[in-house]
């Protein structure tokens, strides 16, 4: 009575992994850089394609790490619902083997959280199934989780089955000059993205057509721009690079920002890290960003410049080598690539 | 207290030298009350009982611990239903009840850091005046605590919309079993490395104790609707929620009763509750105003057409209160049917729930067992409750045998083991139904990875020849004995 067999495209994948020599997927290549690239010799192969069933009802598919996020996008678009995935390219693996979260993450939820069942092909070339097919589980331990963002280095991602979501009746983009984010992100009760890029504010709206037309009404009383609120058809182009910051960080990015209200004393200071090791989370001045849009509540900086990297406490970084070894005792899987290499960023 | 004499165990004393006498109870009451939880189960058998106010305690006890080649088993309020918190083979207990401040709450980053003893309601009551609250909402939250809800990775009925504990949790401090501390996640939208925060979640205690927690607060919805529904039968309640859904709804909760539990609730709560339908339906949506209002209404008509027979909306807190208060306090109006109850916690697709709700009924009746159903239906989350007298002779054998058929049907019909209680030692020899001995053999890695030596909650998750080798060293296993 255990999960249904693997089929045959995944057994075949398993074969091909098998259960020597350095191996490593390549998907869409739109991350690629992502921890380094894989060591001169590893072999490089495609995971298998295919979305096997998608259950609106139940809001959840099933699909093959190998296919495209857009193809899967417009497979859920056509029964009104959508993923959390970024639609930006790549394939369902390389997304989930990365774990970047879409730009409007606060409406369309976190990577992570959209992932219930993964299937993955182990270092020694077998399929292993964790977690479970139904919207809530907490069966086992959490391997679902634990291989997003891995970067196909505890297992190589062939399925998994995903979490969906209803597309909402109406999304509205709308942007204003200098206004302050903060306004905007604290007046407004669930936005899908509030984004700024040092003077410009753009703000997603979604939702019941009757609910964005009442928010945005709210966000005009909140900011009091001279300008006001236009419609736009998008949010901003965003710089390549990402920073991960805490959310009240970027109260600090505002005010060293030229007119903001703190812009002759600069800005910059200490993370959170606390008593306990860590990744050292302080992110140094924010003059260090260049050009940038931020993502207010959420704390993703997308920048023109690499961020520094982030080493973890001696602790951490000994627990996330047991992790590794216990999953990857020979480094076989993509060796050379690293979730903690010098830096947290990557090449958009 | 100081008139306690120094135990002449050393595993005792030295704990003694680290938290004081007073903090540290090896009576054989304090160790017979700590071992159950609020499981059917049967007790284990706990060694000295911590109660530690910090980081470092905690970290001086595991080490402690450690060097004396015992094991350690948190425990929080032992509210949990899979017996997660029994400790087996004697070992070290840590209770975390005196860890219970709300640390901070920042309403820029939306968290509030918290210690694992904070009771669940309580943080949500601290929160609510700023306009905010945790959203996990386990029936038992007046009692568990946020440390209880991070081990088992608890739901609640409004994790629909929500979603479970993992989704509300950035960051913990964790002693390792090797004494080590590490911070696991951040506060920062995407943290470096491999996502440990979101493996420890739901470990029941194997991984190590959280000792600081930082929380995800959620902004209270503008308005809230809640509707009762009433059906001729389960199954016809049951079709309604999947409708709800495939409507692209989704509501905050959807919580389904059937006539046996809305009785006993009725007479419990006087809400008004219909007695005499066959099934009620508890539905609340929230959010911005309009389209909460629109939502309602849409779900009260695909209702009607699936065969409501009355469709009443809550018309003030008050009310909704009450609605809710009949719904959390359902296993306590068990009592009135029956003196025991068994509840089960499986998940299935929502599209099966009719069949498998006839199927639970089937297998009840087959054994002879009266079952009541109160459930999360909008997550495919059951809850038969197997009522009896543990009294009768012969009975307990027919509960066992009737709670493993349900799962399997649970199994066979695309479902889980457990949805929220978790796994411990009830569901422990049941993951074989669900996963293969690779994919056993591959949670074994994580959990070797965080206790490479088998000293945290040893003898739980994980069936005895897929766990390191920690079975070994109890004394004894639970008999799966019913209290």
């Amino acid at each position: 009575m255990t999960a249904p067999a693997p089929d045959g495209a995944l057994v075949r994948f398993a074969r091909e992994v098998g259960a020597t020599g350095p191996v490593a997927v390549e998907g869409g290549r739109t991350r690629w850089d992502t921890g380094g690239d894989p060591a001169a010799g590893t072999r490089l192969l495609r995971a298998p394609a295919g979305i096997v069933e998608h259950r609106p009802e139940e809001m959840t598919v099933r699909v093959r790490a190998g296919t495209a996020v857009d193809e899967l996008h417009d497979e859920l678009a056509a029964t009104g619902q959508r993923t959390a995935l970024p639609r930006r390219g790549g394939t369902v693996g390389g997304a989930l083997a990365v774990g970047e979260n879409d730009v409007c993450v606060l409406g369309r939820g976190r990577v992570r959280d959209a992932v219930l069942q993964v299937r993955y092909v182990s270092a020694d070339g077998v399929v292993v199934t964790g977690g479970g097919p139904t919207v809530k589980n907490v069966t086992g331990y959490d391997l679902p989780r634990l291989l997003v963002g891995s970067l196909g280095t505890l297992g190589l991602l062939a399925e998994a089955i995903l979490r969906t979501n209803p597309v909402p009746a109406v999304s509205r983009w709308f942007r204003a000059e200098g206004a302050v984010p903060f306004k905007a992100f604290d007046a407004l009760f669930r936005p899908s993205a509030v984004l700024w890029n040092g003077c410009t504010t753009w703000v997603e709206l979604e939702g019941h057509a009757a609910d964005v037309e009442a928010e945005r009404r709210a966000l005009v009383a909140a900011t009091a721009v001279a300008g006001g609120w236009s419609e736009c058809d998008a949010g901003p182009v965003l710089p390549p690079y990402r920073w991960s910051l805490r959310p009240s960080e970027l109260r600090r990015l505002h005010e060293a920002a030229p007119g903001g209200p703190g812009a002759a004393g600069g800005a910059g200071g200490p993370g959170e890290a606390g008593e306990a090791g860590g990744h050292g989370a302080s992110i140094g001045e924010p003059s260090g960003l260049g050009e940038l849009v931020a993502s207010i509540g959420v704390g993703t900086v997308f920048s023109s410049r690499p961020a520094p990297p982030r080493p973890p406490s001696p602790a951490l970084a000994a627990l996330a080598a047991r992790v590794k070894h216990e999953f990857d005792p020979g480094g076989r899987l993509n060796p050379g690539r690293s979730v903690d290499p010098a830096g947290s960023v990557s090449p958009r | 207290m100081r008139g306690r004499p120094v135990s002449a165990d050393p595993l005792v004393a030295a704990l003694c030298a680290v938290l004081g006498r007073d903090r540290v109870r090896d009576d054989a009451a304090e160790r017979a009350l700590l071992a159950h939880d609020a499981s059917v189960f049967a007790g284990g058998a706990a060694g000295p009982v911590c109660f530690p106010t910090s980081t470092e305690e905690v970290r001086a006890v595991v080490r402690i611990a450690a060097s004396h080649g015992s094991a350690v088993v948190p425990r929080g309020a032992g509210t949990g239903l899979a017996g997660g918190a029994i400790p087996l083979g004697r070992p070290v207990v840590v209770v975390t009840t005196k860890m219970n401040r709300i640390l901070e709450v920042d309403r820029d980053d939306r968290i509030a850091w918290v210690e694992p003893g904070v009771v669940n309601l309580d943080l949500t009551k601290h929160l609510r005046p700023l306009g905010f609250h945790f959203a996990p909402d386990p029936s038992s939250q007046q009692a568990c605590t946020i440390g209880g809800n991070v081990a088992n990775n608890s739901g609640g009925p409004h994790c629909l919309a929500y979603g479970v504990t993992s989704q509300h949790v950035l960051a913990l401090d964790v002693v390792l079993p090797d004494g080590e501390v590490v911070r696991l996640g951040g506060l920062d939208a995407e943290p470096p490395g491999y996502d440990l925060r979101g493996a420890f979640i739901g470990g029941e205690g194997t991984l190590g104790i959280a000792t600081r927690i930082a929380v995800r607060i959620t902004k209270n919805p503008p308005a809230v609707r809640t509707l009762l529904l009433a059906f001729d039968s389960i199954e016809e309640a049951a079709t309604v929620v999947g409708r709800v859904v495939a409507a692209g709804i989704v509501p905050a909760a959807m919580e389904v009763m059937d006539r046996g539990i809305t009785v006993a609730v009725e007479n419990f709560v006087h809400a008004g509750y219909p007695v005499d339908a066959g099934a009620v339906l508890l539905v609340e949506v929230d959010g911005p105003e309009a389209g909460t209002a629109l939502d309602a209404e849409r779900i009260a008509e695909i209702g009607r057409a699936g065969g409501a027979t009355s469709v009443r909306t809550a018309a003030g807190e008050e009310e909704r209160a009450l609605l809710w208060r009949g719904r959390k306090t359902a296993f306590g109006a068990v009592a009135q049917i029956a003196p025991s109850y068994y509840l089960h916690d499986t998940v299935v697709p929502r599209a099966a729930l009719p069949q498998v709700l006839r199927a639970v009924y089937e297998i009840a009746e087959r054994h002879g067992l009266m079952v009541v159903n109160v459930f999360h239906a909008g997550d495919g989350n059951l809850h038969p409750l197997l009522l009896f007298d543990p009294r009768e002779p012969g009975t307990l054998a027919r509960v066992h045998a009737a709670g493993r058929e349900i799962v399997e049907v649970s199994l066979a019909a695309g479902g889980v083991l457990s949805g929220e209680h978790g796994v411990g030692v009830e569901k422990r020899d049941y993951m074989p139904l669900q996963f293969s001995d690779v994919d056993l053999d591959h949670q074994n890695r994580l959990r070797r990875a965080f206790d490479p030596a088998c000293r945290a909650n040893p003898g739980k998750v994980l069936p005895s020849g897929h766990s390191c080798a920690d079975i070994q060293s109890l004394e004894r296993l639970p008999a799966g004995v019913w209290a």
